[in-house]
């Protein structure tokens, strides 16, 4: 397969992430498309190392994975944190922060 | 060979993402995820990046989707709200999904990368593996690897300080 195909679904995959932003309210389900237009990323960086024939975009790819270990881990003790709270966990009525 | 598996994983990779997207309940959205990311993992292999793939289903699929699934299991799936308050949202996202979508195709295929259309040139046949990867971190990436390290640190701390129980609420 020539590596304009991975180019492709990755950007198909991208914008089914932000799709999947501008359609849903819940905060956990909008965490899961950011891991979706993460993941990506990550496909086009590999896709663009094997393009070139070297491996610095592996490693860029794995620390991508790791700043988005760290996202999930931040954006879920958020929910835990609004949950407690007993404040709805949908992002339309977390509006006060709006100007 | 590597077509048909090209293709049956962007099936996997594609179709978990849309069911991502269309299930009401959270739990389920988690599960299609997980269908998602071996899927991805499965490309990465095609792509001749073992280690990536392997971080991909121990990191990804093993530990985060496992703290996803705690936290659906702690909070529960409540049912989303019709309310719109942008008029006509539900029209106009696919509406715009789609435009970035040609847009970052036609921007990919109309560049001037020569290379695009080739399937990359002949790899040694210790590409991407562990070996090859870590050499990178620990030599050329040292920086980069002990910055994202602190950051998972702070990431962790983080979290601790957001959840954890106050003294006041618990009294």
């Amino acid at each position: 397969m020539s590596i304009e195909w991975y180019i492709v679904l990755s950007s198909l995959l991208f914008a089914t992430g932000v799709l999947g932003i501008l359609l849903r309210r819940s905060p956990m389900v909008i965490l899961l498309c950011l891991e979706l237009m993460l993941n990506a990323g990550n496909l086009a960086l590999v896709a663009f190392s094997r393009m070139v024939g070297n491996e610095q975009g592996q490693v860029f790819a794995v620390i991508v994975m790791v700043i988005a270990a760290c996202e999930v881990v931040v954006g879920l003790g958020l929910i835990v944190a609004i949950f407690r709270r007993r404040l709805p966990l949908n992002v339309d009525d977390l509006r006060e922060l709006r100007g | 060979m590597e077509a048909v598996l090209f293709f049956i994983a962007a099936i996997g990779a594609l179709g978990g993402a849309l069911g991502v997207i269309a299930m009401r309940n959270p739990f389920y959205s988690v599960l299609f995820l997980i269908v998602h990311l071996f899927s991805l993992a499965a490309l990465f292999l095609l792509l001749t990046s073992a280690f990536v793939a392997a971080a991909q289903v121990v990191v990804y699929a093993g530990a985060v989707m496992v703290l996803y699934v705690f936290v659906v299991a702690y909070v529960g799936g409540g049912g989303e709200s019709a309310w719109e308050p942008i008029p006509g949202q539900r029209f106009l996202a696919p509406l715009l999904a789609v435009a970035l979508f040609v847009e970052l195709a036609v921007a990919v295929l109309s560049s001037s990368l020569l290379a695009l259309g080739t399937e990359g040139p002949d790899v040694k046949a210790g590409f991407g593996d562990p070996a090859a990867i870590g050499r990178l971190l620990l030599e050329k990436f040292l920086l980069p690897f002990e910055a994202s390290s602190i950051l998972l640190l702070l990431a962790a701390v983080g979290a601790i300080v957001l959840a954890a129980r106050r003294r006041e609420e618990v009294a």
